[in-house]
């Protein structure tokens, strides 16, 4: 994988990434993102991936993978085995996203989280005036097959790292267009024109 | 060094050690010869050693001809020049397990005190005793580290045992279709097996050798109930079904009606030929005395602490012998030291004996694995 092939919100979580660090990414998916840290930063990298053809190539691409799934396999690891721990896009489809970011930052000194913005523009115009669950390009899914059964704003994601005592030291928010915004609190603009988030959490 | 007819360099070894071994049991074995397989060539740096560990009934024979039965070996589908253990490549070597009946010290051998087969005589041997064997054989090669220990089964247990046992000797470690302590259901199976044995009247308290006899039909029907717990019901069905084997009816009588009791007949009368009846009780109680959580204060992870061996647990969905859930419990405890481990559970509907076959996913996930150590510990 090249420099200039990783996906835009996988970019910006490599990018808060020290080289040489202890990484268990949960939810690989293409194995991309981890690829990208173990071949171009050196990342001592581990994965976690549901579905077993996931798993298998991956491993097949010389990673290390374990099938598993973020509610009940993080249990195993002790405590900060990781400098970091990557969630990416995958806490909305978790049963319990409260414990699992709990877990996260249990397992791991930093945890990089990203969420699709369930309150960008585009979300509440099709909510509004369409009546119906909406269809944008993040959220592609009709309501009855999308995996995501805890969608979150990115304002709600906020409050939730508030109620756990969850300190955000990152957050980059982006736009459709691409283009990325630095923020760290709740911001109503951020919140109405981000498609998608990516926060780099420590504990308090 | 022979030459196999695919240019496949071979040896054909045995050694005679002459430092004792001490058991688990806490008996010695004074003398004991370990009998091995290798396969391609060791490189100059000795860092290309694959160590295959073979499960209850395998021996040495992995990639070659079996020298009784004539059957090609036992995973010469994986092992090869050119395929996912490639003998290009790698230092192939296969032991025949300590209490083992070709060629590897065990019960059929001649005790040295009493000058006739040991028989019952032979002292129990562990999983850790059939380890250290394989340890001091490598000693005696000259190599100090393997570059991957890999097995299924009992072959598994061993790996296991090895990346405990030796954690600075293995670089990688595959894990297929095992536990880490024998279950009760299979240890179950297992007395059904030695029963059966030990009811034959030709057993003759383990002395058949002695007696110039051999109990035959006790270890077949060990072999038969064994070998339905390596297939699954969808396995079987398919092959089987309720055939009938060469008649249009049923007799009405006890004949091998149907074709699934003529190939598990057919499994047990060939096997007899191969396999020692007294191995087969030795052998089936170090599995059964497995229990590698046991012996670090009752937790698995106590194990493996501090390991930087990099390790693939494989386990298939249809295999009820060693299922998913007693592999996954291996990843858990590698997951607890935070060791560097991959899991795949392949979906396959052949049962435990999936390993041996040709599932492409399995392939695919070991090649990827044996790649990616290949490349960190600076293989070609």
């Amino acid at each position: 994988m090249s420099e200039t092939a990783l996906r835009g919100d996988l970019r910006l979580i490599a990018d808060m990434i020290a080289s040489g660090s202890r990484v268990l990414d949960v939810g690989i998916g293409d194995g991309a993102l981890l690829k990208h840290l173990v071949r171009a930063k050196g990342v001592d990298g581990r994965g976690i991936e549901l579905s077993p053809s996931g798993v298998a190539a991956g491993v097949a691409q010389g990673l290390s993978v374990i099938q598993g799934d973020a509610d009940t396999d993080l249990e195993a690891y002790p405590d900060l085995a990781f400098d970091y721990v990557v969630l990416s896009q995958t806490l909305p489809a978790v049963r319990r996203p409260r414990e699992v970011l709990l877990e996260l930052l249990r397992i791991g000194r930093r945890a990089i989280v990203s969420i699709p913005n369930f309150g960008h523009w585009r979300v509440r115009l099709a909510l509004l005036f369409g009546g119906r669950m909406p269809m944008t390009p993040i959220f592609d899914r009709p309501w009855h097959e999308t995996p995501i059964i805890h969608p979150c704003t990115i304002a709600d994601f906020l409050g939730l790292c508030d109620d756990l005592s969850i300190r955000v030291e990152r957050g980059v928010a982006m736009r459709q267009s691409g283009a990325a915004d630095a923020f760290l609190a709740h911001d109503p603009w951020v919140n109405l024109f981000s498609e998608q988030a990516v926060f780099l959490l420590a504990r308090n | 060094m022979q030459q196999g007819e695919s240019g496949l360099a071979v040896v054909d070894g045995r050694v005679e050690m002459d430092a004792p071994l001490r058991l688990d049991s806490g008996a010695q074995l004074e003398r004991y010869t370990v009998a091995y397989q290798t396969y391609g060539r060791l490189n100059a740096a000795r860092s290309n050693v694959v160590l295959v560990c073979h499960a209850l009934t395998g021996d040495q024979y992995v990639a070659t001809p079996h020298p009784i039965t004539g059957k090609p070996g036992w995973w010469h589908e994986m092992i090869g020049p050119g395929l996912t253990i490639d003998t290009d490549r790698y230092h192939v070597i296969c032991a025949n397990v300590l209490g083992g009946c070709m060629g590897t010290t065990g019960p059929k051998e001649i005790n040295p005190r009493s000058g006739r087969p040991y028989g019952l005589a032979f002292p129990v041997i562990t999983i850790g005793d059939m380890v250290r064997a394989q340890a001091a054989l490598l000693d005696h090669l000259g190599i100090n580290n393997v570059f991957c220990v890999i097995g299924g089964s009992m072959g598994a247990m061993q790996v296991l045992q090895w990346a405990a046992a030796y954690p600075k000797r293995v670089f990688s470690a595959v894990f297929i279709a095992g536990a880490a302590r024998h279950s009760a259901q299979n240890i179950a199976f297992h007395e059904v097996g030695r029963q059966a044995i030990m009811a034959d009247p030709n057993w003759r308290h383990g002395n058949y050798l002695d007696h110039d006899t051999r109990p035959v039909a006790g270890l077949a029907v060990a072999r038969m109930a064994a070998h339905i717990t390596y297939l699954s019901e969808t396995a079987l069905h398919r092959k089987f079904g309720r055939n009938l084997q060469d008649r249009t009816n049923v007799t009405f009588g006890f004949d091998a009606d149907f074709q699934v009791e003529s190939y598990l007949r057919h499994q047990g009368s060939t096997f007899v030929d191969r396999f020692d009846a007294n191995s087969y009780l030795y052998i089936t109680r170090a599995m059964d005395y497995f229990d590698l959580a046991a012996e670090h204060g009752g937790q698995l992870a106590n194990a493996f602490r501090g390991t930087t061996t990099r390790f693939c647990v494989v386990s298939f969905t249809s295999d009820w012998l060693f299922p998913t859930r007693e592999n996954r419990e291996v990843v858990r405890a590698l997951n607890g030291v935070a060791a560097d481990v991959s899991f795949v559970e392949i979906e396959s509907d052949k049962g435990h004996d999936a390993f041996l076959l040709d599932e492409p996913e399995f392939d695919r996930t070991l090649r990827g694995f044996f790649k990616g150590a290949a490349a960190l510990r600076g293989l070609p």
